[in-house]
């Protein structure tokens, strides 16, 4: 084994590191917010508008990624009336081309994963809501997206991975991020079978760490579920006091 | 060039490139089903082995499953067309032809999806598996069925049923992978439209149309599952 070439490669892929990471991070975290708005627009919003959003959920839900990218990255340039606006100083850099598209993918599939969520709060609890005299946003915000989350949370983590796993899409239009690197190096030695383990491994690495973070974000939402809910030692926000009977 | 419009551009006339179009389609709803069955295949053989009593076989499994799952599909495809053509070239050169021996796109791209969604179905299938009562399986052996025999009559029909909707998952994740394969030249769906805006300069138009032939794709598909779920269900209560 050529320890120097192995070395020179992880090298350079960790170069791509970052990229990788910044496209994961802007796209996931804009498209959940788009996931929440869109999850609510679909549930309360008025019929023409919950129609649209479930055309717009099967459109992304029912095409590849890449042909989202090729669209935004390729297509829209087509159109007079985009290369003229003020967007195209975004759309005609491939970084916000991917990042966009990923954003618009992603928050399809989070707006399905969220409005599950929604659907399976207990409907008691809504009622209990308006009992203490709570209105209808004040509900939304305080019981039942807070539930929501914690329904939701597991299915969102895996598309989260998914989604670190799609950045690697962006390298075909031309990005150098992990995989974009990892081909380059490939189709220059040939030596495919090192730089995929080198790849995949970084890759691996960074879904280790993401599920374990995640992890630890479900198990703080859940501690009604935890045999001892004590254990974590915050015990701030609980109410004090006898319990009752 | 005869129109700029999207209709005469997607046409099926001489210039029209509609019907290269759904001969792509076709390419892609071939790749995708050839590497569904490939990982089928996969995915039974990696489902046994984790449901094994040889710890190897479980962790080699495991193992597989885990980075096939949390690895990029782009790196999968890469490594099987450049590591492939490496070989092939190393092989060329024994023969003494000189020069790179491309690897074959379709049976690389359909080994590719295969490797990946194998990982897929094995998870499918065990969860289908876990979810047949043991207590059938114990009557099975009971009546002194032997083991090919309890998984032709008690196992697979069950599991057809309990695997479907998963199933199902995965052939819309497999089909959207097919797109992938584009990167190695395969001229599938993505292939064609790259092909077909770069001569004509119209590249909305090209991908807008393979986006709608995909959701067809999936549609339809989609409805034959569903058919073939109802078929597996029936004579089942479900609530």
């Amino acid at each position: 084994m050529d320890f120097q070439f192995i070395a020179d490669t992880v090298l350079s892929l960790l170069a791509g590191v970052p990229k990788t990471l910044q496209l994961a991070v802007i796209s996931i975290s804009s498209g959940a917010v788009l996931a929440v708005i869109l999850a609510s627009l679909r549930l309360y919003g008025p019929w023409p508008v919950r129609t649209l959003v479930r055309g717009y959920v099967f459109a992304f839900r029912g095409t590849p990624l890449l042909v989202q990218i090729f669209l935004i990255y390729y297509g829209l340039g087509q159109l007079s009336a985009v290369r003229h606006s003020f967007l195209w100083v975004y759309l005609r850099e491939p970084f916000w081309c991917a990042v966009l598209a990923l954003a618009l993918n992603t928050a399809a599939y989070g707006a399905e994963i969220i409005r599950g969520g929604i659907l399976s709060v207990p409907y008691g609890q809504v009622e209990a809501a308006w009992a203490c005299g709570m209105s209808g946003f004040k509900t939304f915000r305080r019981i039942i997206f807070p539930i929501a989350l914690r329904q939701a949370l597991p299915a969102y983590s895996n598309e989260i991975i998914l989604m670190v796993k799609s950045t690697s899409l962006a390298s075909i239009i031309t990005l150098m991020e992990i995989t974009g690197i990892a081909y380059k190096i490939i189709s220059e030695t040939y030596n495919a079978v090192p730089v995929f383990v080198c790849a995949g491994g970084i890759y691996l690495l960074i879904n280790f760490i993401v599920t374990r973070v995640l992890q630890y974000f479900e198990r703080r939402l859940t501690p009604h579920l935890r045999r001892n809910p004590d254990d974590s030692k915050k015990t701030k926000g609980q109410i004090k006091g006898a319990p009752i009977g | 060039m005869s129109g700029t419009d999207f209709f005469s551009v997607m046409g099926f006339g001489p210039e029209g490139w509609g019907g290269l179009m759904l001969r792509a389609a076709l390419m892609s709803v071939a790749i995708a089903a050839s590497g569904f069955l490939i990982g089928m295949v996969f995915g039974s053989l990696v489902c046994w082995a984790r449901l094994s009593r040889s710890a190897t076989a479980r962790l080699l499994a495991d193992a597989y499953a885990t980075v096939l799952r949390g690895v990029p599909d782009l790196l999968v495809i890469y490594l099987l067309y450049f590591g492939g053509s490496a070989v092939l070239s190393r092989v060329g050169a024994m023969f003494g032809s000189s020069g790179f021996v491309s690897a074959p796109t379709f049976a690389t791209g359909a080994l590719a999806i295969g490797c990946v969604s194998g990982a897929y179905q094995s998870e499918v299938l065990r969860g289908a598996f876990l979810s047949i009562q043991t207590g059938q399986l114990e009557a099975g052996r009971a009546y002194g069925m032997k083991t090919m025999l309890l998984l032709r009559r008690i196992v697979v029909p069950q599991l057809v049923r309990y695997a479907l909707p998963g199933m199902e998952n995965v052939w819309q994740l497999v089909l959207k992978e097919s797109a992938l394969i584009s990167v190695i030249g395969l001229v599938e769906l993505m292939r064609q439209s790259a092909i077909g805006s770069g001569s004509t300069n119209q590249p909305f138009y090209f991908y807008v149309t393979a986006a709608l032939l995909f959701l067809a794709i999936s549609s339809v598909t989609g409805w034959g599952f569903r058919r073939v779920e109802a078929h597996a269900f029936r004579g089942v209560r479900r609530a």
